[in-house]
């Protein structure tokens, strides 16, 4: 819990030292032979075609141009999940933020509670993404699933495998069900760091739960609420295995987001150059969107916390 | 009265968050007979047979070794090679370090779909196809990445005076970072370890992608329910309840710093 007055000097007065690039080379090693190596063939299938027998022909950029084209079939496949993929990472922030925030106020501040609140809480990230998939097919099942299954008593028609409106329902509920955990556990971890005198001061002041929250809680959870963002964006925005579990991608391709069409084109139907091309374009994306997030946080630890 | 809400509310969550754990656990006990036959609050043929058949065949079990050892051996290399470079990232500025740090961080972001198909390109041709060893470097990509910079958080906890006090003491750089400076940052160390393990182990589509025979991993063995037979619902209930456990143990170490770690060591 260091305050921003301590990191700002610190930030300031790092010695110069370009001997640092040695301490750096192990990782850099690693992570080059993990991401540039495995990028190169991605780079060397989206030029090319092949007739097979290994036989690859110069293709230019014809690859990329009709990946782009929505006319396309390809380029239609693509935008249908681009933009089905962004929807679904902004529904999915729109629920867990708040929800995470309002979980992390409720979590104990002291005693044997608090670990035991804070293990069950983060529970679910643990589960492997299949598991999580499993869970919620089960789950969400008409004849054997308690949700699937309570609904239809309710008279709800319900049904996540014939019924894009349900299959979508079941996505943004296993979702939240997952990840609002992180950002729970990232947002208790910014309300600790609030002192006690603050909320003293407040309660002489009489002030309301709600502008305690509004003028001390949230100005304190700014940056880890980036954070939380940045990371629930992106794990949205690459989400494959838990929706390929329950939905594979259906009912026809309503759930159908950007990775789960990648693999299907990648591994399903060995469709190299298209799926090098969409590897590219996806790739860029998520690396702007990071960009943006990065600097913002720069920019925030920069100015210190408010 | 306050704190009664919090804690009505905390409940709540708490028990939204198990029904659907609870109904797994459930049917992991159940007979496949039982669970076709309707729907019930608890197994009224309570059997271990499910959880019988995991622990005594090899494919299953050999499963859960496979995904625990390249899990272990990812953690081991993905922490070793961070702390030197999230001690230059926390302590210098050299020429490009602003630079190195984003791109680090944009594979950390960068989608494993993007990476399936070439993986299994480069792992098949270094001969590494379908060992622990493949998954295990895989998993490198985001996870080194990741200890960087949840090392970097918290080394940038720790106030440089000591370095300096440590070097005019006599004390040569190894030999402070490993005898001083790495019980300092211990917690820190512990939380990086948490979140390879976490990350290496609920990750499917690489380790599925790269494993075939000899290193499969549960995650994969899974799919083995699906049979022409039809689905085995109770093994698939109970195989899911076991992968759940090792994560359980794993957070309850690292319970007190878990929050902490969640923001980076960046409060």
């Amino acid at each position: 819990m260091r305050p921003a007055q301590e990191r700002e000097p610190d930030m300031l007065d790092k010695p110069w030292n370009n001997r640092a690039w040695l301490f750096v080379i192990p990782v850099l090693i690693f992570v080059l032979f993990s991401s540039i190596v495995p990028m190169m063939t991605v780079v060397n299938y989206s030029v090319q075609d092949t007739m097979g027998q290994n036989q690859f022909f110069w293709n230019g950029l014809v690859w990329f141009q009709n990946l782009l084209d929505p006319t396309t079939d390809i380029g239609g496949r693509f935008a249908g999940a681009l933009v089905r993929n962004l929807i679904f990472s902004l529904v999915v922030l729109f629920f867990e933020l708040p929800l995470g925030i309002a979980a992390a106020i409720c979590i104990p501040r002291h005693g044997w509670k608090v670990g035991a609140t804070l293990v069950l809480v983060a529970l679910p990230l643990l589960i492997p993404y299949n598991v999580v998939g499993t869970i919620w097919q089960i789950f969400a099942r008409q004849d054997i699933g308690l949700f699937g299954a309570a609904l239809n008593r309710l008279g709800i028609a319900y049904n996540d495998t014939q019924d894009s409106t349900s299959a979508w329902a079941t996505i943004v509920i296993m979702d939240v069900w997952h990840w609002t955990g992180m950002v729970a556990l990232l947002s208790y971890a910014g309300l600790k760091s609030i002192p006690d005198a603050f909320y003293q001061a407040a309660r002489i002041d009489g002030a309301s739960r709600w502008s305690v929250f509004r003028n001390i809680e949230l100005p304190k959870l700014q940056k880890v609420l980036v954070i939380a963002v940045l990371l629930r964006f992106m794990g949205s925005f690459m989400i494959y295995t838990e929706p390929s579990v329950v939905t594979g991608g259906g009912p026809g391709s309503a759930t159908s987001f950007l990775s789960l069409d990648l693999v299907k084109i990648a591994l399903g139907q060995v469709d190299l150059g298209n799926a090098a091309a969409m590897s590219l374009v996806y790739n860029l994306i998520t690396l702007s969107i990071c960009w943006i997030f990065f600097t913002v946080m720069t920019q925030i630890e920069r100015r210190g916390t408010v | 009265m306050r704190i009664q809400g919090r804690n009505i509310g905390i409940i709540v969550y708490l028990l939204a968050l198990f029904l659907p754990i609870y109904w797994l656990l459930n049917m992991s006990f159940k007979t496949n007979g039982e669970i076709m036959s309707g729907l019930s609050f608890w197994p009224h043929q309570f059997t271990l047979a499910n959880y019988r058949h995991i622990f005594t065949d090899p494919a299953w079990y050999n499963g859960f070794l496979h995904s625990l050892t390249y899990v272990a051996l990812n953690t081991v290399i993905s922490v070793t090679i961070a702390l030197p470079a999230a001690y230059a990232f926390s302590r210098y500025r050299f020429i490009g370090d602003k630079h190195l740090f984003f791109w680090l961080l944009s594979n950390l972001m960068a989608p494993p779909a993007v990476y399936a198909m070439p993986f299994f390109n480069l792992y098949y041709s270094i001969g590494l196809f379908d060992t622990v060893w493949a998954v295990a470097l895989a998993h490198c990509l985001f996870n080194v990445p990741l200890a960087v910079w949840i090392l970097e958080g918290f080394i940038s906890g720790v106030p440089r005076e000591i370095d300096e006090t440590a070097a005019l003491d006599g004390y040569s750089f190894p030999r402070f970072f490993t005898r001083i400076f790495l019980p300092l940052i211990a917690n820190g160390i512990g939380v990086a370890c948490f979140f390879c393990f976490m990350f290496s182990w609920v990750e499917q589509l690489l380790a599925t992608t790269l494993t075939t025979v000899n290193a499969k991993p549960i995650v994969a063995v899974m799919t083995r329910v699906y049979s022409a037979a039809g689905m085995d619902w109770g093994l698939l209930a109970a195989a899911g309840v076991l992968t759940m456990i090792p994560g359980g143990i794993v957070i309850w170490f690292v319970r007190n710093h878990i929050a902490k770690g969640f923001a980076l060591g960046r409060v």
